[in-house]
């Protein structure tokens, strides 16, 4: 990557659903170890944009680049092993799986391994590295202790945990946390809060946190990007978009004052 | 123009048969939320006693109209709904495919266990309606009889009266309502159970009308015709996307224009006549779930509530302690020496060629272990891919003389390449799309390749001859070569799944089972790994098929027709589609619970009480998506380990966990 060159870039991204324009026109870039927040109100295509850069959806018009790399027409799975990872709005776990084997999945996804000659062979069993290494990432997001627990048995809380996890286990650039406070109570919140500056910090990964909890938002980013009704009203510290009347107004309702 | 007309015109009341049925379908789906397979065994059923009382106990029509359509089809729609889909939690889109299935397989099975095998012609039945037998007038040189003026009118009646129940009453929008979820419906004050046992009496009251329609078009009494008559009326339904009554009505009435118009034009002895022309119905569904984007998404649960569904159950040997799993391993490798040895010494012949025609069961069933029990995938033509392993294997020995073992690889191989071919087609279906291609293509290979002489030997079949298998002088069919060629294969197949399921691909499948969305956001190619898991289970089914052709030493296309595709899914379903000893269990436990019924006297002695008990075993699904005997297994092992080693294991027979996302 040229030096200079953002990690992600959106350029004048736009999807419709039918007449319902969900994102219109967003561009803004994310640098390298960077933290960004994209919060606004219910319905302002904070999610649907996250799929338009996972390629869960096509976006209708615009540019995604990742380390200035167009991601158009790529799949999904050729975005994650770019070095995009997500978790989900709705908690995305792989039932009956336990904590450790998710990352164990993660790991090997990520390199596109998964060769039927090498699981016939019994040539596919986990390497002393891989185990290794979900080790610490179990450790550094506090679900060790977790490793052998079938996800069935979790709490919301920890399944948060396990995704976040299971999506670091893929040593994505950038990673898009959708809402990683949803359902949980002030101290889980607290907890999620923790664990992504812990991980922005020691490996450096990018952050995308579209998050409602203003709070957990002005604790853990950088910079914060503000949408309303698919539109990208403003961008800046989260204080100076906080004090934007413009965003006080469509966000939170309010002109003025505090 | 005239000739046109002469063509087209009989097709209205033939598209009309369709379309009842594909009204019912519709019904169905918008009032429960439940694709009713067994909508044509209803049919089936409710036309069986119809004719039974007029023929056999000399009725007239009306009275057994009263019995069998008014009375007994809607009371079979309520027991329908009371001991089985309302308990089905709406998210759970396998369990409701499942156990319509296993309804569509047991219901025809049932019926000549409880009245006795009978010979019974419809075309002969006195009708409620018009008189069949009478031709009312001429339309276009067409004679218009009555059971043309029967099918149009009921199909007109029916049309109106459901589109008016569905769009413009309460119950109606009520019924929509609970389709999404009925826990929803229940916080507005709808007595949501009371209105889906509402559209469960109305559509299986449809369900008998159009079997006491429809039964004198076929003459003798087919379970089958029922069955073909549904691939067209699921057809039309999804070209309505299950929800539009007069979508699904106009293309009923189409296929059947077309149908007789191509029918009447094609020289009858060509080829487009005799293979393509049946397949019509096919075609159109498959168009369907390829063309309609809204048939990718039937799955989709909308029921906001669905996240306070506890997960399934984990499976036996997930569950239980190390101290018992070792007893339990132990306890299986002594159950399988002795088996060998007394397979080998002194098991009687005719329980020989029992286990040694379940052992070669199992093996094609182990293809529904890997691509249901592991992917997650639901196919309805496994039972085909085994027949295009037999066929391929039996062509070769006869016009190569090859060895049918060798053969059979070559099969296997080319049952993987349809199988392939398959995943590709439905690569953005899931769940009841993929089931619905997946039928359609069975439907196909039973009525066009399977049917053809060239290929299987037409109802005679193939007879194997021992020389195809290079050791005649040695091999003996029914003895102990047969059990250890069974055992060698049976180990090896056994010994692929559990490899592929410990291995990389095994732990992506599992992924992409749990959330589709999240494994691709992994990085986990989904494409590659249906089209890997489709074209496994394809091999291991094409080679199952040469192992029973070798076993039954004939290949024969009724024994790989799609209803055994359906019986092969409730077998495994049964016993357990999670492991590798559920697909043996359902493999052997068929043939085994076969043989002990020979015992029993007249009508119990078949395989139609086989197919009722295993179906009506399946249909627990509903509750134990485990299997019924996997429940079973936990529930004792789960005793014993409380008795044995004082392990506090919760209560016996309930979900060891509760739902992660749920909190």
């Amino acid at each position: 990557m040229a030096e200079g060159t953002p990690l992600l870039s959106l350029l004048g991204v736009s999807k419709s659903f039918g007449g319902v324009q969900a994102v219109s026109d967003i561009s803004f870039d994310v640098r390298a170890g960077e933290s960004v927040g994209l919060v606004g109100p219910n319905g302002a295509g904070k999610t649907t944009l996250f799929n338009c850069v996972c390629g869960q959806l096509r976006n209708d018009r615009g540019e995604i680049r990742l380390e200035g790399r167009s991601l158009e027409g790529l799949p999904t799975y050729k975005r994650a092993r770019l070095g995009i990872g997500r978790t989900y709005q709705k908690v995305e776990v792989f039932t009956d799986m336990s904590v450790r084997e998710h990352l164990l999945v993660a790991e090997r996804a990520r390199r596109g391994e998964g060769r039927l000659w090498k699981d016939l062979l019994n040539m596919s069993a986990p390497l002393r590295a891989e185990l290794d290494n979900a080790e610490a990432i179990m450790d550094l997001v506090g679900i060790g202790a977790l490793a052998d627990t079938s996800v069935n048995a979790l709490g919301l809380g920890h399944c948060r945990l396990v995704e976040l996890a299971r999506a670091l286990a893929g040593q994505p650039k950038i990673l898009l946390a959708d809402e990683p406070s949803s359902g949980l109570d002030i101290h889980e919140t607290a907890e999620v809060a923790k664990v992504l500056r812990t991980v922005q910090r020691e490996s450096g990964t990018a952050l995308l946190l579209v998050e409602h909890d203003l709070s957990m938002v002005g604790e853990v980013v950088d910079r914060t990007v503000v949408m309303d009704l698919g539109s990208m009203l403003a961008t800046g510290t989260f204080n100076e978009v906080m004090d934007n009347p413009a965003v006080r107004h469509a966000y939170l309702g309010q002109v003025g004052g505090s | 123009m005239e000739q046109f007309l002469g063509f087209a015109l009989p097709g209205i009341p033939f598209g009309c048969t369709y379309a009842i049925v594909a009204v019912g379908l519709v019904l169905t789906y918008q009032a429960t939320g439940v694709f009713n397979f067994a909508f044509g065994a209803q049919a089936f059923a409710a036309a069986f006693v119809f004719t039974l009382l007029t023929q056999n106990e000399h009725w007239s029509g009306f009275p057994a109209f009263l019995v069998s359509v008014v009375v007994m089809s809607p009371l079979i729609g309520l027991a329908f709904d009371h001991f089985l889909f309302r308990h089905i939690p709406n998210s759970n889109a396998m369990a409701k495919v499942v156990c319509s299935l296993c309804l569509f397989v047991g219901i025809p099975s049932l019926m000549p266990v409880i009245f006795g095998a009978q010979n019974l012609d419809a075309t002969a039945t006195i009708f409620p309606f018009f008189n069949p037998n009478v031709v009312y007038f001429n339309w276009f040189e067409t004679p218009i009889n009555g059971i043309y003026l029967s099918t149009i009118t009921v199909t007109v009646v029916v049309l109106v009266a459901l589109t008016a129940l569905l769009r413009y009453t309460s119950l109606g929008l009520q019924m929509r309502g609970a389709v999404e979820s009925r826990r929803l419906v229940q916080l507005d004050g709808v007595n949501s159970r009371g209105v889906v046992a509402i559209a469960w009496a109305t559509s299986s009251f449809m369900a008998g009308l159009a079997g006491v329609l429809l039964a004198p078009n076929y003459g003798p009494f087919q379970p089958n015709d029922f069955a073909t008559l549904m691939v067209g009326a699921i057809a039309a339904a999804a070209w309505g996307l299950l929800r539009s009554v007069p979508i699904a009505t106009g293309v009923a009435v189409l296929i059947g224009v077309v149908s007789t118009t191509l029918k009447g034009y094609l020289p009858t002895s060509s080829f487009l006549s005799s293979a393509v022309l049946p397949a019509l119905p096919f075609f159109v569904l498959v168009a369907a779930l390829l063309i309609l984007p809204g048939m990718r998404t039937l799955d989709l649960s909308r029921d906001p509530l669905s996240t306070i569904d506890p997960p399934p159950p984990p499976t036996a040997a997930a569950s239980r302690a190390p101290q018992m799993d070792r007893i339990i391993r132990s306890a299986w490798w002594v159950l399988l020496a002795f088996f060998c040895v007394s397979m080998l010494t002194w098991i009687p012949t005719t329980w020989e060629a029992a286990f040694n025609a379940g052992l070669a069961l199992s093996t094609v069933l182990l293809s529904i272990t890997l691509i249901t029990g592991m992917a997650g995938q639901l196919s309805l033509c496994q039972g085909t891919l085994a027949g295009v392993g037999a066929f391929t294997s039996a062509q070769l020995a006869i016009h190569l003389g090859l060895n049918m073992l060798v053969g059979g690889i070559v099969g296997a191989a080319l049952a993987a390449v349809v199988a392939v071919v398959l995943a590709l087609l439905s690569l953005r279906l899931r769940g009841l799309g993929l089931a619905l291609m997946t039928l359609a293509a069975a439907l196909l290979f039973d009525s066009t390749f399977f049917n053809a002489v060239s290929i299987s030997g037409g109802t005679e079949g193939l007879n194997l001859k021992a020389q195809w298998l290079g050791t005649s002088a040695f091999f003996n069919f029914d003895g102990h070569a047969l059990f250890i060629l069974c055992m060698v294969v049976l180990v090896l197949a056994v010994a692929v799944v559990l490899l592929v399921r410990k291995g990389t691909v095994g732990r992506n499948l599992a992924a992409m089972r749990g959330s589709e969305m999240a494994a691709a956001g992994l990085g986990i190619n989904l494409t590659k790994q249906r089209v890997v898991v489709f074209a496994l289970a394809g091999a291991i089914a094409g080679f199952g098929g040469v192992l029973v052709t070798i076993q039954q030493q004939q290949a024969n296309m009724n024994d790989w027709n799609y209803n055994y595709s359906l019986i092969f899914i409730v077998l495994v379903v049964t016993t357990g589609v999670a492991t590798v000893e559920g697909a043996i269990q359902a493999g052997i436990g068929f043939y085994v619970v076969t043989q002990l019924l020979t015992y029993l006297p007249g009508r119990f002695g078949g395989t139609s009480l086989v197919i009722v008990l295993f179906a009506f075993g399946a249909l627990q699904y509903a509750r134990h998506p485990e299997g019924v005997l996997e429940f079973q297994k936990r529930r004792s092992t789960l005793w014993l380990e409380h008795h044995l080693f004082d392990r506090d294991t919760g209560a016996v027979g309930a979900p060891l966990s509760t739902s992660g996302a749920d909190g």
